[in-house]
């Protein structure tokens, strides 16, 4: 693999003018201040409780995320970039579901192949002919961006079920804010502190039509076990709405409601971070205790709003994913502004023999699989491990992706040694609401802080990173 | 308000004013058994402590002897117990946390704080020094979370609730320490107990930290009947059941003005408190006091499933 690209000193050592004042500072800088202010950072993520949960440790019940104090600096015209490319990317997604669960055009005219809907199990037959309100499906997506040279962004991954995220983005910002001002005073930077805003803004446009003019946002959290709880609890406080759990909701004559100490009150909007299997157990899983019994009763009798829609899953797996330029093209026509990973699915023969003969040099991906578990890193893998792939890859075809090892880029970050080049990618999060599309300008970056590793996501040991757009 | 936030905070409340009172009657305990045999009588200290932390019955079914060892494990320590102090905190923390968004930074502070030293104690002290260093520690995470609570909640519905929860508690606690102790309080010429009871009247005060109260309303040496008066009748006593009912009356006031409807539950609670106001302690002693107690309890306990039905489920 060819040395990567950093986004601070790019191929050849010249600083990148984005991170100019950064280097500066760096260099003037008594060299124990980055590792005091870690500390602090620390200290001041244990206290507000910004901990997160990984499943199947027993005892690290809630955990840091590591945070990096260094910024990740990306320019204005770099952002513009992403920007409309992002917007593309949504805007397609939502018009895919919207066509896959009404006229299935799509299909009719052999773009995508029918068995990836119709034999995915998240496809959701009870969506359709179903008009959601506003025919908006995926409200709050996030979009995995890496970077492998100057110019060129991939989308790595579509997150177009329950992304989540976005309250490090908020935080890390703050913390920065604090930890930081001298180096904040020598730049502009666009600010992020207004997502909650737009969200509340975005969770309100999209109300069912027959509610009045005020309508009742909720969210839905599966409650304190869920890893994500932290951030549900920080954005429904943020937000100002009630944190609600199933069985604080409940539905009669296909409305929902919540129970208040002053009675049921009428629910209108709901931004829900359960899963679809768990939201009805009338409907899906019967054995969920999460969810609301009756709740898609009410959801099809347009009653209340869920955002994100049921069954958006079949737009975000990684087997669809590998049809995403074709879907941009049919909808949008035209070419999509940031780039696809070439993918192989392992499903078509010609693919999986292709695959199996490259092994140690491509990254092999669970199609349902998400949070960085069951893959595959050719290039650092070893003997034994490529050897379980190899036999999982012919039992099981369908279920694997592969695709190329990416040079991902690297951000100058704080490690134990000093300052180091560590890999990167970003997630930014796009809301679709009635009237338009929000995006705030940044995201969350995620830092693989094993030297040289690939693999960004929390539960694998990856930290996060403050993301700052410039104004210039 | 979410009927389940409300619930939380009205739980959180009784768990960490729980925690308090069985560190303050194991406190006692420990005063208890540094006297000789004779004075404080025969019967077993430790016996008489889980009655009145209401546990007897879930003991027995734990342990087969109520000794220094079994007792203080399963009053703090044990996680089998679902009231134990350790549980009573690991209970407040979780429904601290289920209502972040309803506590204010200071209340986090103080009852994550508290959960997160709890964790150092592990399953048990080492030495009488450091239980003693124990009890203090659980009775000033409580004073903590209380003060910061009074400090810097907002007036509105999230507090009251949160309060009815500490005197909802707090009157189960004294209540249940008349009950057990009952008999060491009739007086003289009823008294079951041996001439040596002073030293058992001056633990019930200390365990509802009365002692230097007791004699600043009465001026008076330790009398039975006196103390009865104070924890029953004497709403200048913090823990005394017509304080407990004051109180309860006056947040259960604000939430049904708030919400414009009053209740069962405002009631009830009324009509406890004028039987308290009206009542003499001559009166309560012919009656029976065992019997003006127990009904107490059970008054008591219904209004706790009337505030669950009108507001928390």
């Amino acid at each position: 693999m060819a040395d990567a690209f950093d986004e601070m000193t790019g191929v050849d050592g010249t600083v990148q003018p984005a991170y100019g004042e950064l280097a500066r500072w760096l260099a003037e800088i008594a060299p124990d201040i980055l590792a005091f202010r870690r500390r602090e950072a620390e200290v001041l993520f244990r206290r507000f409780g910004i901990t997160f949960a990984v499943y199947g440790e027993a005892h690290a019940q809630e955990r840091l995320i590591p945070f990096d104090v260094l910024p990740r600096i990306l320019a204005a015209a770099e952002w513009e970039m992403l920007r409309a490319g992002l917007e593309q990317r949504v805007k397609a997604l939502n018009l895919y579901i919207q066509d896959i669960y009404s006229r299935r055009e799509i299909l009719k005219a052999g773009v995508v192949p029918e068995e990836l809907v119709f034999q995915n199990p998240v496809f959701r037959p009870e969506m359709n002919g179903l008009k959601v309100p506003h025919g908006i499906h995926v409200h709050i997506a996030g979009i995995d961006v890496v970077r492998t040279e100057a110019e060129t962004f991939y989308v790595l991954e579509d997150n177009a079920r329950t992304p989540s995220g976005v309250s490090y983005m908020l935080e890390n910002r703050e913390i920065m804010l604090r930890l930081f001002p001298e180096l904040f005073a020598r730049h502009r930077i666009a600010p992020v502190e207004n997502y909650p805003d737009e969200l509340l803004a975005m969770l309100n446009s999209v109300a069912p039509q027959n509610t009045s003019t005020d309508p009742t946002v909720v969210l839905l959290t599966p409650g304190v076990y869920n890893s994500a709880y932290y951030e549900h609890s920080f954005l429904a406080d943020k937000l100002g709405i009630e944190l609600v759990e199933g069985r604080d909701l409940f539905v009669m004559d296909q409305l929902v409601y919540m129970r208040t100490t002053q009675g049921p009150k009428r629910v209108d909007v709901i931004y829900r971070r359960v899963d679809d299997d768990f939201l009805d157990p009338l409907a899906f899983r019967p054995d969920s205790t999460l969810g609301v019994p009756g709740l898609m009763t009410a959801y099809q009798a347009g009653n209340v709003t869920l955002a994100n829609a049921v069954g958006t899953g079949i737009a975000d797996d990684k087997a669809v994913y590998s049809y995403m330029p074709q879907i941009i093209k049919f909808y949008l026509g035209a070419e999509p502004i940031l780039k696809n990973v070439p993918t192989w699915c392992c499903r078509e023969p010609e693919h999986l023999a292709y695959v199996l003969d490259h092994l140690e040099e491509l990254v092999i991906k669970e199609v349902h699989g998400s949070g960085g578990y069951g893959m595959l890193v050719g290039p650092q893998a070893d003997k034994q491990t490529i050897a379980i792939f190899r036999a999982k890859l012919k039992t099981n075809p369908k279920s694997f992706v592969a695709q190329p090892t990416l040079a991902l880029s690297t951000c100058p970050t704080c490690v134990d040694e000093g300052v180091a080049p560590r890999h990167v990618d970003l997630r930014p999060f796009v809301l679709t609401g009635r009237d338009r599309i929000r995006i705030v300008p940044g995201g969350l970056t995620r830092v693989a802080l094993t030297k040289g590793s690939l693999i960004v996501n929390s539960s694998q040991g990856g930290g996060t990173k403050d993301t700052w757009v410039l104004d210039q | 308000m979410l009927s389940r936030t409300a619930d939380n905070l009205y739980w959180l409340a009784r768990y960490v004013e729980r925690a308090e009172y069985l560190a303050r009657i194991l406190e006692v305990t420990q005063r208890l058994r540094t006297l000789p045999l004779s004075y404080a009588g025969s019967s077993n200290e430790w016996e008489s402590t889980l009655a009145t932390a209401g546990c007897a019955h879930a003991f027995s079914r734990a342990y087969a002897e109520a000794n220094e060892e079994t007792v203080t494990d399963f009053l703090c320590f044990s996680t089998a117990n679902p009231s134990s102090i350790r549980n009573c905190f690991e209970m407040a923390r979780g429904n601290a946390r289920a209502v972040r968004t309803a506590l204010t930074v200071e209340m986090w502070d103080a009852i994550n704080g508290t959960w997160l030293e709890l964790q150092r104690f592990g399953s048990g002290t080492r030495s009488h020094e450091e239980f003693m260093r124990f009890l203090r520690w659980v009775q000033e995470s409580s004073l903590r979370f209380d003060g910061s609570a009074y400090r810097t909640m907002l007036r509105n519905d999230a507090y009251w609730f949160s309060r009815l929860g500490v005197y909802m508690e707090r009157a189960d606690n004294t209540a249940r320490i008349l009950d057990v102790k009952y008999h060491l309080l009739l007086p003289a010429h009823e008294r079951v107990g041996g001439p040596l009871d002073y030293f058992q009247w001056a633990a019930i005060l200390r365990s509802v930290s009365a002692l230097t109260a007791y004699h600043w309303v009465y001026r008076d040496s330790v009398k039975p009947w006196l103390i009865a008066d104070l924890l029953i009748l004497r709403d200048e006593l913090p823990r005394s059941l017509a304080s407990c009912y004051q109180n309860l009356v006056l947040y259960l006031d604000h939430i049904g003005r708030a919400y414009g409807r009053q209740g069962a539950a405002q009631r009830q609670a009324q009509s406890i408190r004028a039987r308290i106001e009206n009542s003499r302690m001559e009166e309560i002693f012919q009656t029976g006091l065992h019997e003006f107690i127990s009904e107490f309890v059970a008054d008591n306990n219904r209004l706790g499933v009337t505030i669950g039905e009108q507001y928390l489920i």
